[in-house]
């Protein structure tokens, strides 16, 4: 139940900076924690209480106490894929601040929110 | 304003969200994909780490779609961060003695790290994306610390990459050709927990960690070089 709560923590946390700041920076880390939450909480979603690793490493492993594998695979591959998503966001953002400036997303122009 | 706004919104995402995961107990997985991979898995692709059979073999053709998502965000990075003229690193100052030598040693250990783990990718924790990742932090550590080292060799870089993306899609098509679909799993699959065993997923996580420890590379020499 603490996991739930920390994730969804993150999710908020990051949600909450992604609307209310106006440095692109902050925007892309709340992004980040954003994706944070959503992993923990994904990993959350396929524990088993008192589960290993579903890895047979030797014979006679209890098959039934092995996690979730799915979610896992999941969050192996979304993991790299953030960081190079988050890489891009961050070039996005130096290309923005070669152009105008600024990082703050009121003063680059047609961005009023 | 806007920040009230924004509370209101998410005191409604955090009622939604918990109201969703209410019906999700904690602890327990009810999940019926979760049992069929746990008591076939070994025996359908002969991998022994089951997270490694679902994202190379079960789920192969949707790594495929990552492998190309990820490459397609360092193909962008570079044309975003692209300049016309030449770009260098900025020559800044020596680092000590202590950090040079450290860090030149400590760069092979990490490539050797990186390759043990994406080579015994379905037999015990890690695999293709994992080790990428560990090469990539091992040439991070070359940028950071040894000013001599000029920057990465981009089109050895670029090569090995589309190698190593080349093996992935002609393995898969082989599958294809062999069995009659996409990445199937056509070697023979040996005795589990042996390192020559699970027939084509070795070799494919060994092309994944290549082309992600280049593309990672590839885009941290774009983010470190002056403007």
């Amino acid at each position: 139940m603490i996991y739930y709560i920390g994730a969804i923590g993150l999710i908020i946390i990051g949600l909450y900076i992604v609307l209310t700041k106006r440095n692109l920076i902050k925007i892309i880390i709340g992004l980040d924690l954003f994706e944070t939450g959503i992993f923990i909480l994904l990993i959350c979603a396929g524990y088993v209480r008192g589960g290993t690793a579903p890895i047979f490493s030797e014979a006679g492993i209890d098959a039934s106490l092995m996690v979730d594998p799915v979610p896992q695979a999941l969050v192996l591959t979304a993991i790299v894929i953030g960081v190079a998503t988050l890489a891009l966001a961050l070039s996005l953002a130096i290309r923005l601040y070669r152009h105008y400036g600024t990082l703050d997303m009121q003063k680059i122009r047609e961005l009023k929110w | 304003m806007r920040r009230i706004i924004s509370l209101v919104l998410l005191t409604i995402v955090l009622i939604g969200v918990a109201f969703c995961l209410d019906a999700i107990p904690f602890g327990i997985s009810q999940s019926q994909v979760r049992q069929y991979y746990l008591d076939n898995g070994v025996k359908e692709t002969g991998a022994t780490n089951i997270v490694t059979s679902v994202v190379v073999n079960y789920r192969g053709f949707d790594t495929l779609g990552e492998v190309t998502v990820l490459f397609l965000a360092a193909i962008g990075l570079s044309a975003v961060l692209h300049r016309a003229e030449k770009r260098q690193r900025k020559e800044g100052r020596r680092s000590s003695l202590i950090l040079y030598t450290g860090c030149r040693f400590l760069f092979p250990l990490i490539l050797l790290f990186g390759t043990y783990i994406f080579i015994h990718g379905h037999l015990t924790p890690g695999g293709g994306f994992q080790g990428g990742a560990i090469i990539a932090s091992g040439f991070l550590l070359t940028i950071l610390g040894c000013w001599k080292w000029g920057g990465i060799n981009k089109n050895a870089f670029k090569i090995t990459e589309s190698i190593s993306g080349l093996v992935f899609v002609v393995v898969g098509l082989l599958g294809l050709l062999y069995s009659g679909y996409f990445l199937a799993n056509y070697l023979p699959k040996g005795l589990p927990n042996n390192l020559f065993s699970a027939g084509i997923i070795p070799i494919i996580y060994v092309a994944i960690g290549f082309k992600v420890g280049t593309e990672l590379t590839g885009v941290l020499d774009d983010l470190t070089k002056e403007p």
